[in-house]
């Protein structure tokens, strides 16, 4: 049965409701806390620093990676920047703009309450991670530095060189060390979460493996949460890690929790393009490239000459061209989107004609290649490591790939999963960017998930949880999910098919890129469902794994997570063939307007669905959340 | 390109290891080093061998994850490159090239070319940090920091936590990933209070993780894919020192 979900929102005007909400939210006496046991699963920013943080309020905390230190979770790989209302350029910046411009950028697709409160606190986020040593980019004068960012007019990102998620990642790895040598955070690097326990209907722990012996352990706490990153690695090539995945909130999803619009995934417009079949992941080639560079693609399809010998008459700088007063900055979607198109029109460049120019000519003719490098450097050298082209010289050549994940476990707005006791922050929730993520806003909501909101309303959680006792892992809870997982991986192992976990892999995301990535149509996303089905059914017969569960092996890790994006991947075509509108990421070719621009459909799909798992993968409940804009008023969402 | 790989394969800490020799006779100059062992380990299961296990996350060159010796050079040919960016470009075809895993007595090989670098967290841990909590901090512009500051600070911290220092040191001496977060810290007006303190942890933790005594070789900073100066060394040694004159 369809339900329609609620998420209690705090009384007051917009911009008190959080204010509100921690005047009124239970607390839990400094003495009770060190009785309390939390489970973090995650170290990237959003675990990383909701581990430190409760940390040092005095809970006592597990935390979980699969990389070999905290400090490699995928935050790292974040270069661009993270966005605060400062309003240190006197350009007119707030936190109400800020909030409009990500619910905008959202095109009006995400909780009001929500997008607010991400807005509202991100003034500390950079104050807290000034205080840590976090090195950011500063004027000589000695104050911080701002730039812009697709999607907005005002310049309100913060950066640290090309290196923006490795530096706050390390301010939060410290204070989670800091942590560690407390004795309150105890850490499990290279353990990967395999299952919630549930008990009581609440969250009470996990099942998880030693990547280095193999052994499954079980892990009780009070609470869990789940702090597991975006799972864009599901299309196979990406800008993600190799080890990214969707397996913990999958598993989670299992155990109850719903999933929402899982369809939305945001395709960055400024990658490397794949260079061939044996390719394992894209590069991301910063957006705040776009800041400089200029987007062209050759005016005739037949265009043979080099990059340079172009002359301006017979370049077509499209988003300059359709986009007159975002230009080169327009958001993420449309970019990707415009991209395709020109693609498509056969116009790529590249010897797989996959690709468009990113010319840097004009701003190191204005500024000297000296500021270029001072800029971008980092990113150059990158680019010519990978390519071996030096782009001071010639235009870089970019093209869209799969990056973010709007989607994700549904959350209320303490962002508690529909599993009570069970927390999802960071990317691996839903909740704050609607159908399209802003640039440098996710760094920012990662930390300001697990900086700023969770130890509010994990301790509202918590204040009745002081009476029930340490979880004993021996419940038959733990020893159901503990079977669960290991005939799971017993399967693989017998399974002696042909094809391994990544060639299923390859296919799977081909498959989704194709027909639920940047343009969506009907008829193809029913062919995709079709084609994940016949691909899951080969996978229980034709996998095959090497090696043993109780050791090392990589193998049998992959395979785990691929059998779960099979399962996903169904879903995420499911969503995308019932929203039929276009909004955000989400473009169904069926719904545009007359010159090519999303349509949204708000008497019709003002909401997220939030889909629920009935134990076969091929028929989920939808249920949804209507969106309730109370401030603002939805809009067309024009960058012209 | 044709390449023949020796690699090394071990089984576990206890185990003793052994190269062994894989042909390959269809790898793209395009490939990444990393792209190449995966051609190679799909081949080992399709034959029913164990594929060779390494370590490797993001493949960009931001997370420290991989990194394994290259014909004897901790991640390979290429200056300031970490393995996951090394592409087979670099070779030429016929090349025979030799893969082991980090060595260094803190490092316990887990199998193959994987090693355990937890002994680098255990450094952090023990004071690799500004001790502040959250919510203490003080609005951002309040302490202001000079652009050179900013910059000097950011040359030691852009670290990756790679080992290459380490695997490259003929003492397995982690003087520069150590010497880089203090450095990162202490020219900073945010980490500077504590560094007295960090120092003498950080240094004296080193040494319990079993880490060897800096010669001043300078083999780390010609290996290290951030190009992280020596110079930082100098400058532990330095706080070091001041901070046990000072106790005194
Ligand atoms: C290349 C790239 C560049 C980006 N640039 C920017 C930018 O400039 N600005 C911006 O705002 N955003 C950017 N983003 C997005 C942003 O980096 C991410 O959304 C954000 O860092 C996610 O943080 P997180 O803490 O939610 O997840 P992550 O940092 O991905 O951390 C996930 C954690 O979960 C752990 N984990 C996952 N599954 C399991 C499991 N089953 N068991 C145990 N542990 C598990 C991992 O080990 C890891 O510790 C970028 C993203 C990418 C990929
Ligand atoms: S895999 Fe991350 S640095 Fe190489």
């Amino acid at each position: 049965m369809s339900k329609t979900l609620k998420a209690p929102i705090p009384e007051g005007p917009l911009a008190e409701k959080w204010n509100n909400y921690k005047a009124k939210a239970r607390l839990v006496s400094p003495n009770n806390r060190k009785q309390l046991e939390v489970i973090v699963v995650g170290t990237g920013l959003a675990g990383a620093s909701a581990a430190a943080s409760l940390a040092e309020m005095g809970y006592n905390v597990k935390s979980f990676c699969f990389q070999d230190s905290p400090r490699r979770a995928h935050s790292v790989a974040a270069q661009g920047g993270v966005n605060a209302a400062k309003n240190y350029k006197n350009d007119g910046d707030s936190v109400y703009r800020m909030f409009y411009d990500t619910l905008k950028g959202g095109d009006f697709r995400s909780r009001e309450a929500n997008t607010y409160r991400l807005a509202e606190c991100s003034a500390s986020l950079i104050d807290q991670a000034v205080a840590q040593g976090v090195p950011f980019g500063r004027e000589y004068g000695g104050y911080l530095r701002n730039r812009s960012f697709g999607g907005v007019q005002v310049s309100r990102t913060f950066y640290a060189r090309g290196q923006t998620g490795q530096q706050l990642l390390l301010g939060s790895y410290q204070a989670l060390l800091r942590q560690q040598h407390t004795g309150k955070v105890k850490l499990y690097a290279r353990h990967e979460m395999l299952d919630v326990v549930i008990i009581d209907g609440r969250a009470r722990g996990i099942i998880a493996r030693n990547l280095d012996t193999g052994e499954i352990e079980r892990h009780g706490a009070h609470t869990v949460v789940l702090a597991t990153g975006g799972f864009g690695k599901i299309y196979y090539l990406s800008t993600l890690a190799m080890g990214c995945n969707a397996s913990a909130i999958w598993r989670a999803h299992k155990k109850g929790a719903y999933m929402a619009n899982p369809s939305w995934t945001q395709i960055h417009p400024t990658s490397l393009p794949q260079s061939g079949e044996h390719q394992s992941k894209l590069t991301l080639m910063s957006e705040s490239l776009r800041n400089d560079g200029r987007i062209w693609v050759p005016k005739d399809k037949n265009e043979t000459r080099a990059p340079g010998e172009i002359p301006e008459d017979d370049r077509d700088y499209y988003l300059e061209r359709k986009y007159p007063s975002f230009g080169n900055l327009a958001p993420r979607d449309i970019s990707s989107r415009a991209a395709k198109e020109q693609i498509d029109l056969g116009k790529g460049v590249g010897p797989l004609k996959n690709a468009v120019y990113l010319d840097f000519s004009r701003a190191i003719n204005e500024y000297g290649k000296d500021v270029i490098a001072e800029r971008y450097g980092n990113l150059f050298t990158m680019y010519k490591k990978i390519t071996g082209i030096d782009a001071y010289k010639e235009p870089m050549k970019i093209s869209p790939a799969a990056h973010f994940s709007m989607g994700g476990l549904w959350v209320d707005y303490e962002l508690m999963t529909t599993v009570p006791g069970l927390f999802a922050i960071g990317e691996a929730n839903f909740s704050d960017h609607g159908a399209n993520r802003l640039g440098a806003n996710s760094l920012l909501q990662a930390c300001v998930d697990g900086y700023f909101i969770l130890p509010y309303t994990l301790q509202n959680y918590l204040a009745d949880q002081i009476k029930i006792p340490k979880i004993e892992v021996d419940h038959p809870a733990f020893e159901e999910s503990e079977k669960l997982v290991k005939d799971q991986m017993q399967s693989f192992l017998s399974c002696k098919g042909k094809k391994t976990a990544e060639e299923f892999h390859k296919e799977l995301g081909k498959e989704l890129y194709d027909k639920c990535g940047l343009l969506r149509t009907k008829n193809g996303l029913e062919k995709a469902i079709e084609n994940i089905r016949n691909l899951r059914e080969e996978y229980k017969t034709n996998l095959l794994v090497p090696g043993s569960a109780e050791e090392v092996n990589s193998e049998l890790e992959k395979a785990g997570r691929v059998a779960d994006y099979m399962e996903l991947a169904e879903l995420m075509c499911v969503d995308a063939l019932h929203r039929e509108e276009s909004c955000g990421a989400h473009f169904r070719a069926e719904f545009q307007t007359e010159d090519g621009e999303a349509r949204r459909d708000d008497e019709n799909f003002c909401y997220s669905a939030a889909w629920e798992w009935t134990g076969n993968a091929s028929q989920p409940i939808l249920n949804r959340e209507p969106l309730v804009f109370d401030t603002v008023k939805p809009t067309v969402r024009s960058y012209k | 390109m044709k390449i023949t790989l020796k690699i090394w394969r071990q089984r576990d800490c206890q185990s003793k290891g052994e190269f062994k020799e894989y042909h390959l006779d269809k790898v793209s100059k395009d490939m990444s080093f990393l792209e190449m062992l995966d051609t190679l380990n799909i081949k080992l299961i399709k034959q029913g061998d164990l594929p060779v296990e390494f370590d490797h996350d993001c493949r960009e060159g931001i997370c420290g994850q991989c990194g394994v010796m290259i014909n004897g050079i901790a991640h390979g040919p290429l200056k300031n490159t970490t393995t996951c960016q090394l592409h087979m470009r670099s070779f030429n075809d016929g090349d025979t090239i030799y893969v082991e895993p980090f060595k260094a007595s803190a490092f316990p090989i887990v199998r193959d070319l994987k090693v355990n670098r937890s002994a680098l967290d255990h450094i952090i841990t023990s004071g690799g940090y500004v001790s502040v909590d959250t919510g203490q901090a003080p609005e951002a512009n309040s302490i202001p920091v000079t652009f050179e500051q900013a910059e000097a600070a950011f040359d030691a911290a852009a670290c990756i936590g790679c080992g290459a220092c380490v695997a490259s040191c003929k003492n397995s001496s982690a003087a520069l990933f150590t010497s880089a977060k203090i450095s990162h810290l202490a020219q900073l007006p945010q980490g500077d209070k504590e560094t007295s303190t960090r120092v003498v942890s950080m240094v004296n933790q080193m040494e319990e993780e079993g880490f060897g005594h800096c010669t001043n070789t300078e083999a780390c900073e010609v290996e290290c894919p951030e190009g992280i100066s020596v110079l930082n060394i100098a400058r532990m040694n330095y706080e070091y020192n001041r901070s046990r004159l000072m106790k005194k």
